[in-house]
């Protein structure tokens, strides 16, 4: 029986060839951890009686939840991941520096075909580049960090053919909310998927990093995109199925016909075209996180956006994904457009995704956000409804204050009005 | 180890965000994360538990984000068990690596204030109100050594590796 592609990966990081099912002790080449988990992973790991880490070079620790810090108890918390980045030798992006996942893509701390342990759950984003990376608690990470391994079950694989071409304005985000729609949240819980087809293979490798950042919102251990069509500039191996591996699954879809799709309030697979939501008034928008705070994304609504001001009604909110898709989005003016047009900049980071500080909605509230999850409280408050959908999902809604059906021309919509 | 106490029955897909809201996360202080635990879902539940009480649940329980304060917020309240269809992955191992025990069970006719006894070493369930039993999941070998030291720190602390 062949392999397939997470298959392969434990097999290289264990000592044994596995299959769906085994149980296996593996090599782990990255451990990261933010300030939400990293706190309780180095108590974790002190209490394991951790003093040295097992390799300082394999460890990336990250300030972007809740940062710059909203309050005394958290600057506390901050301080001591300061402390024990210096003391053993760990890299440490600080405050602004960025999200998480975008800073372990954009530095290329990860690459193809390595095994990587985040305590994040969207550590599943490097399977973008074809990594095998995964989402574990504090003290999972902790014990990687005292031993360099980890246990894992090796999970089924599910294979996603996409095929036909994406219409205007339909992008990543919404294939992955059409799938995360028919799989439902729990559709491939302990189980990896491979995403392969046409489709995929015209991607950029941050619409990739959509596709497999949101693997989770279906339960899946990992989420892998075919390497075809995307170049990566470093030498790496491209890891193969075998023809004859096992899968689960094997679903085939044309997405010729998708429609925008949005992920109404909630839960992320209740998942409806842009064409059945209705009339909904929107009193904020936000557009970042490590689903969609990068460059493209930002590009996009500034194409809405150009010239135009958003809905006097609606509180507009920017968190570029990082300090450098910031920068270059100052560079070429796209920050100028979006500021002219009413949008409020954050420092880069998690903040109003996770409802921890900077964005948080009142009762009664709506906000089309960019973001990975609508879970009742997810934005802060639980009176409050978030409807998730692509960054041009949320500039058009900014615009009119309202979810405004984007298969319409700009001029239809803005008649309706 | 036998565990007894009373049934707090809840349904499928209890995320993460409803167990412990992401606000109030940023802490080292365990009893404040206890003081939030399911707040968003049922506001009393705090306020009623009981030492060795017990979370009985549907479907994935757990969903959503790593955080490894969803366990701890529940194991600090006090709950001594969490029974469920299923559990998503992530929480899974983060419970087992607290030292919260968690049983899956495909069916089960429990209902909120029954009075359950919980063998732990079996994985059977058994409902004190109508006499029912109903027997649990397998877990991997991994994971009943690591619940057997009461979590993988004190199972790391003694074995320095994975075995």
């Amino acid at each position: 029986m062949g392999q397939t592609i997470i298959e392969k990966i434990i097999s290289n990081h264990s000592s044994q060839r596995v299959t769906a099912g085994d149980i296996a002790i593996v090599d782990v080449d990255l451990v990261m951890a933010t300030d939400t988990t990293g706190p309780l992973t180095i108590k974790a790991f002190e209490n394991m009686g951790g003093t040295k880490i097992w390799d300082p070079t394999k460890m990336v620790l990250v300030i972007d939840h809740a940062s710059p810090a909203p309050n005394e108890g958290i600057a506390v918390l901050h301080d001591l991941m300061r402390k024990f980045a210096t003391e053993q030798n760990i890299k440490l992006y600080d405050v602004g520096d960025g999200i998480c996942h975008q800073l372990i893509i954009e530095n290329q701390h990860v690459k193809p075909g390595q095994l990587v342990l985040g305590a994040d759950s969207h550590t599943c984003t490097y399977g973008a580049i074809g990594t095998f990376s995964t989402g574990v608690g504090s003290t999972d990470l902790a014990g990687a960090m005292l031993t360099g391994k980890t246990w894992l079950k090796v999970p089924e694989t599910i294979k996603i053919n996409i095929t036909g071409t994406l219409q205007e304005g339909v992008v990543a985000k919404d294939l992955i909310l059409y799938l995360v729609g028919i799989l439902g949240i729990q559709g491939a819980t302990y189980q990896a998927i491979e995403f392969t087809g046409e489709v995929i293979e015209r991607m950029t490798l941050e619409s990739r990093m959509v596709l497999a950042n949101m693997v989770i919102e279906m339960g899946a251990k990992a989420g892998l995109v075919d390497l075809k069509g995307l170049d990566l500039p470093y030498d790496y191996e491209i890891l193969k199925p075998d023809e004859d591996a096992n899968y689960t699954r094997i679903i085939d879809i044309d997405v010729s016909d998708l429609e925008m799709q949005v992920a109404a309030p909630h839960s992320p697979d209740n998942i409806k075209g842009i064409s059945e939501i209705g009339e909904v008034q929107i009193q904020q928008a936000f557009i970042g996180s490590c689903t969609n705070g990068r460059l493209e994304d930002l590009h996009v609504a500034a194409d809405i956006l150009k010239g135009k001001k958003v809905h006097p009604k609606v509180r507009f909110i920017i968190a570029p994904a990082s300090r450098q898709v910031f920068q270059e989005a100052l560079a070429d003016g796209t920050i100028e457009i979006l500021s002219a047009a009413g949008a409020s900049f954050l420092p880069s980071g998690c903040g109003p995704c996770v409802g921890t500080h900077q964005g948080i909605p009142g009762n009664g509230e709506n906000v089309a956000s960019s973001t990975n999850r609508n879970f009742q409280g997810r934005m802060g408050n639980h009176n409050s409804n978030v409807y998730l959908g692509s960054p041009a999902f949320v500039a058009t809604a900014a615009l009119h204050g309202k979810i405004v059906n984007h298969n319409l021309t700009t001029k239809e919509a803005i008649d309706s009005l | 180890m036998i565990l007894k106490g009373h049934a707090h029955v809840y349904g499928d897909n209890i995320d993460t965000d409803r167990i412990i809201p992401g606000k109030y996360t940023k802490t080292l202080d365990m009893q404040r994360l206890a003081d939030h635990v399911l707040e968003d879902l049922d506001p009393e539940f705090h306020k009623i538990v009981q030492p060795g009480d017990m979370i009985v649940a549907g479907e994935n329980f757990g969903c959503g984000s790593s955080r490894e304060q969803a366990p701890l917020a529940i194991k600090t309240a006090g709950v001594s068990v969490v029974i469920a269809h299923s559990f998503a992955r992530i929480f899974f191992r983060n419970a087992i690596n607290i030292g919260l025990p968690l049983i899956e069970l495909s069916s089960y006719n429990i209902e909120t204030g029954d009075y359950l006894e919980v063998d732990i070493s079996k994985g059977i369930v058994s409902n004190m109100n109508n006499e029912e039993s109903y027997q649990g999941a397998k877990m991997p070998d991994v994971m009943v050594k690591i619940l057997s030291e009461n979590g993988l720190v004190e199972y790391l602390k003694k074995n320095k590796s994975y075995s």
